[in-house]
């Protein structure tokens, strides 16, 4: 799963204002950048290419974890064996990922507690997909083939981004990440071609997914205007809009080989450009879910701060056994 | 690799598990590879997170995992001193000598 890098209307405006950097270290630092050189950890960079990251870094996290809850709803309820044997490696697999991306962000400087702390006290943002329901099993089916599809789409540049510890994450995540995607598939396609009851289950799944899904991109390239800095620094490799634009050519023709209809009434092949045109996004929806009025936002919010603060008993005890451990071991 | 382990930063009542660095042997014959990190209370705690983070498909035969605060590591920023008494010393190549046409097996 993936997020953009997400902020509310009202922030949009506001660039990253830091103190100057020393002109000569910038230039070296931008040159390597532009030759496609990696940068590891300990290398200088700028504060601004450091924070850039790990808004960007931790949000992914974010979206990550966050993302379990609408997927974890369907666990007890899958209707077979093998499909929860599936979701549960799934599932466990979006887990593995936010902790990849985490374990990418400390390397910037930032701690684990203080990630989890603005996600959990609502400061820091997670991808807006996520503050959708899902409704019925249709939706576990349209998520991992539209959710996840979209977040390869965004993905697979990040894997030459130019911060060596989110490159090879997202080179570990993306190896993950397609097997998400068919899985979803498979389930949209058996149920488009079971009863008709099924198969409206397909269409109603895909016209409520379809819209936030192709939202995921994050604003048009014209209301993003960190895209350009983001794009120089080898952060972003492709704009919003170019990623939007890859995914709908390449979903249309899934949609229509299982025969479902994707619910744009405008979306119609353009033979000149080779691509699709599709219809007006409605971003104030966007925006309204990026400041937390999604379906379930609040209810997403709770289950992450319930499962930290049911956890702390383990976590102490852990800290607990090893502490006395420590200590025995001293003391032999 | 991360610069910090935060083992002894203390977060609400929780103390901060301290951060181990994952090495994975892909299969025998080949040596350990860093994978990644790991935060654990202990070092048993570490080699099963670093199991199911990173070994959920197999990857692996054999993984290490090391406090990453007893990493010793060298600074970028010096490099180029660091590296620069190789830098001259192109004869430790075999292509620096030339071999004349006709010689064989050499």
């Amino acid at each position: 799963m993936y997020t953009t890098e997400l902020k509310d209307k009202n922030q949009k405006s506001a660039p990253l204002v830091l103190a100057p950097e020393d002109p000569e270290r910038l230039a070296a630092f931008d040159a390597r950048v532009a030759a496609d050189d990696f940068i590891e950890p300990k290398d200088w960079m700028p504060e601004a290419y450091r924070k850039t990251l790990v808004r960007q870094i931790s949000q992914h996290a974010h979206s990550e974890i966050v993302g379990m809850l609408p997927e974890g709803n369907w666990i007890t309820r899958a209707p077979s064996l093998r499909r929860k044997a599936v979701l549960l490696a799934k599932v466990q697999d979006e887990g593995g990922h936010g902790l990849y991306l985490y374990a990418a962000a400390e390397t910037l400087g930032t701690s684990r507690e203080e990630m989890i702390e603005a996600l959990h006290s609502g400061r820091a943002k997670y991808s807006t997909i996520f503050n959708y329901p899902t409704l019925t099993w249709a939706d576990i089916g349209a998520i991992g083939w539209l959710v996840d599809g979209a977040a390869i789409m965004n993905q697979v540049p990040l894997q030459r981004t130019s911060y060596g510890p989110y490159a090879r994450a997202m080179v570990r995540i993306c190896k993950e990440e397609s097997f998400h995607q068919r899985q979803g598939f498979e389930i949209m396609m058996t149920l488009a071609s079971g009863t008709p009851e099924q198969k409206r289950m397909a269409q109603d799944a895909l016209n409520r997914w379809w819209w936030p899904s192709i939202m995921m991109f994050g604003p048009s390239d014209a209301n993003s205007p960190n895209t350009a800095q983001s794009v120089r620094w080898r952060i972003k490799r492709e704009t919003n809009d170019e990623l939007r634009q890859k995914f709908i050519d390449v979903t249309v023709p899934q949609a229509e080989a299982i025969g479902l209809t994707v619910p744009d009434p405008d979306l119609k092949w353009n033979a000149e450009r080779e691509s699709y045109d599709y219809g007006e996004i409605d971003w104030e929806e966007f925006y309204a879910v990026v400041r937390g009025e999604g379906a379930v936002a609040k209810e997403r919010m709770q289950a992450r701060v319930q499962a930290w603060e049911d956890g702390k008993w383990v976590r102490d005890a852990a800290a607990a056994h090893a502490e006395k451990h420590a200590s025995r071991m001293a003391a032999e | 690799m991360s610069n910090t382990a935060s083992s002894s930063e203390a977060v609400g009542q929780t103390k901060t598990w301290p951060l181990w660095e994952v090495f994975i042997r892909v299969k025998n014959g080949l040596s350990h590879r860093h994978a990644g990190s790991v935060h654990a209370a202990d070092a048993k705690m570490a080699l099963e997170a670093a199991r199911d983070t990173y070994t959920r498909r197999m990857e692996g035969v054999s993984l290490w995992v090391v406090p990453s605060a007893a990493i010793v590591a060298s600074d970028p920023g010096d490099a180029a001193e660091l590296f620069e008494p190789a830098a001259d010393k192109v004869y430790r190549h075999p292509t620096f000598y030339v071999i004349p046409e006709g010689i064989k097996n050499i």
